[in-house]
């Protein structure tokens, strides 16, 4: 059963394919446009990418952006860590089913309705919206799907590498950070590359939760399209869309078992 | 399988003298008194007490699922007793965690590390204690020419060979000199001819070190080859504890004549007893069965004779008028090359296996299927059973 895929295999791949990545391309070969009109080609140039080192809104955004993902992936994972080792390690305690599920549920929530209810919680705390209401948001959104990727890890784990610590002389927290913490932190590291690129890209939560002095790129992004698009947004969307191409890339090479390596 | 090139150990079952158990005044080393477990609806463990004394190579043998692993790992501290007590050197051990129990055991699946070379596998103990690291080198290069892996310690545990990991969980076991190292069925993984080989080796590091060994095991051979004394067990009970010949001669029940070894049962009523020798009436002979036992049974109580196969003696012509003397037709057998095991069926419809060494090359008179033959026994050779 040597055959290659059929023609009709070849032209649904193409199409499904074409679906997903013209509008990008497109995207990425536009923000390369020596026109200021987006539609019409008009040579090759990298003017745009200049362009956006001296707009300083711009700037200003890439760097929120960024800070926001490093602090809200680096809470979501520890936090997620903790999560999905009192999921694996403790058993059957009472309310492990409504645990799990009520730690999956945003995966599948609205995030309308998550921003909305974090926009909800926030003004009866009282507290001003800015940058750190945006950043305990993020780490709210991705602190599942970390939890989720460190999990199904942990579940492969040998427990016996833990009590063979233990049995050695090791505390538990102790045997925690010298044998688990290395056996999972393939996940781990996903877990936080994956939690950074939600927090990069995330329009909906942000536009909710943040406020002035806070506006991260993807809604400077938004907010300038709606005044008309220039080539200068293509050339800052491409650069976002290369960090995440880079930060999902990472997440699953670090995912794979070194070459050699048996399980168990 | 021994090599005479090896220094001769007193090793094994050679170790007559050593027998800490008869003494009334040693005191043991470890003591489980009354032990229950329950796993759910399971008990695992019900109500098991006995002894471990120091320098002694100590076995838990029994089908899976009895509870020998759970005995085991409450010794550990990976489990703790529903009732009873587990102490060491007279110290209770209940609420002390694993990690400050003087005792270090070798898993099943050894648990190594696998982000950590050999070295710092071995040296793991050593570095939770504290040692300085020069130290633990020099202790870590011991122990592995202890466990003969020199050369090795820069490899990472996926660039070894089963054999040889199974030595590296041995060596990171013994490395901080635990008062007792625990061992959970540590020949498991390994082919039939490395286990054999391992089994010795076990008996001379134990030798060697003169530390207590608890080994955790399902395999007869295993317990038998390697223990001063075995404990058998059944359903989260103790059914006997002895040394490997007094389990193997005069176990103390159907339960564990079959567990060790082929055995040949034979159900019968006492028709005589005189202190010394007890006749039975069974279907299985109608000449009458005769074993020693100075036990006074009950006329008429029902009991059980166990035969080993090679206890008994084939015979291809009719042997004359004694007791102990069964006749059928060969059903089948099978060569092993040093035994040939016939199994014989009686006229009473039971079958019966017997063992015959193959001491001569040339085969006499080939024995078939379907040829008639007689077997007997010595009164010595069986054991009467009462349970």
């Amino acid at each position: 059963m040597t055959r290659g895929p059929t023609l009709f295999n070849r032209i649904s791949v193409f199409l499904g394919l074409g679906f997903l990545y013209a509008p990008i391309v497109l995207l990425v070969v536009y923000s390369f446009n020596a026109s200021r009109l987006v539609t019409v080609w008009g040579g090759f140039s990298t003017k745009w990418y200049a362009a956006l080192l001296k707009d300083q809104q711009m700037l200003d955004a890439i760097w929120i952006t960024v800070r926001l993902g490093l602090i809200s992936a680096t809470a979501a994972t520890v936090l997620g860590t903790l999560a999905a080792v009192a999921l694996v390690r403790s058993g059957r305690f009472r309310g492990r089913t409504l645990f799990t599920g009520m730690l999956q549920a945003p995966l599948v929530l609205p995030e309308v309705i998550l921003g909305l209810s974090l926009l909800l919680l926030f003004v009866a705390m009282g507290l001003q919206r800015g940058f750190w209401t945006v950043a305990v948001s993020h780490a709210t959104m991705t602190l599942c799907y970390a939890t989720v990727v460190i999990q199904a890890r942990l579940v492969s784990f040998d427990r016996a590498l833990e009590e063979a610590a233990q049995d050695l002389g090791c505390p538990p927290i102790r045997a925690f950070f010298l044998v688990t913490l290395p056996g999972i932190a393939p996940a781990v590291a996903a877990a936080w590359m994956l939690a950074f690129t939600l927090s990069l890209d995330d329009l909906v939560i942000a536009s909710f939760t943040a406020g002035p002095g806070s506006t991260t790129l993807p809604m400077r992004i938004y907010s300038q399209v709606r005044l008309g698009v220039n080539p200068e947004i293509n050339a800052v969307s491409t650069l976002l869309i290369a960090i995440v191409t880079l930060g999902v890339g990472i997440a699953t090479l670090v995912q794979r078992r070194p070459k050699g390596v048996p399980r168990g | 399988m021994n090599d005479p090139a090896r220094p001769r150990l007193n090793i094994g079952a050679i170790r007559e003298s050593f027998a800490p158990w008869a003494d009334p005044n040693a005191a043991p080393l470890v003591r489980f008194e009354g032990v229950y477990k329950q796993f759910g609806d399971e008990t695992a463990v019900k109500g098991v007490s006995f002894d471990i004394y120091e320098g002694e190579f100590f076995a838990l043998l029994g089908p899976s699922g009895c509870g020998k692993t759970t005995l085991m790992r409450m010794l550990a501290g990976f489990e703790a007793p529903d009732a009873g007590r587990v102490s060491l050197g007279g110290q209770d051990l209940a609420g002390q965690p694993p990690h400050r129990r003087p005792v270090n055991m070798m898993f099943q699946s050894y648990a190594l590390f696998p982000h950590l070379s050999v070295e710092q596998n071995i040296g793991f103990g050593l570095s939770q204690q504290g040692l300085p690291r020069a130290e633990i080198r020099a202790r870590v290069e011991e122990t592995l020419a202890l466990v003969k892996l020199e050369g090795l310690g820069r490899r990472r545990p996926h660039q070894l060979s089963g054999g040889q990991r199974q030595r590296v969980a041995l060596a990171r076991a013994i490395a901080p000199r635990p008062k007792m190292l625990l061992l959970d069925e540590p020949l498991a993984a390994l082919d039939k001819k490395l286990r054999e080989e391992t089994q010795f080796e076990l008996m001379r590091l134990q030798q060697t070190l003169g530390m207590t060994f608890l080994i955790v095991t399902h395999d007869q051979e295993e317990a038998m080859v390697v223990a001063d004394r075995i404990a058998v067990m059944s359903a989260g009970e103790i059914a006997q504890i002895g040394r490997p010949a007094e389990i193997y001669e005069t176990p103390n029940s159907r339960y564990v004549a079959d567990f060790i070894g082929d055995v040949n049962l034979f159900e019968g009523r006492v028709t005589g007893a005189d202190g010394t020798k007890v006749r039975l009436g069974s279907n299985d002979c109608p000449a009458g069965l005769e074993a020693l036992e100075d036990d006074h049974l009950a006329m008429g109580s029902p009991v059980w004779l166990a035969v080993r196969p090679e206890k008994l003696k084939l015979h291809l012509d009719p042997p004359g008028e004694t007791a102990n003397r069964l006749s059928g037709k060969v059903v089948d057998y099978g060569y092993l090359g040093d035994w040939t095991t016939y199994v014989v069926e009686l006229a009473s419809g039971r079958t019966v296996r017997a063992a015959v060494a193959n001491v001569s090359r040339l085969v006499e008179r080939p024995i078939g299927y379907g040829d008639p033959v007689w077997l007997t026994f010595a009164p010595d050779g069986a054991v009467v059973l009462t349970r």
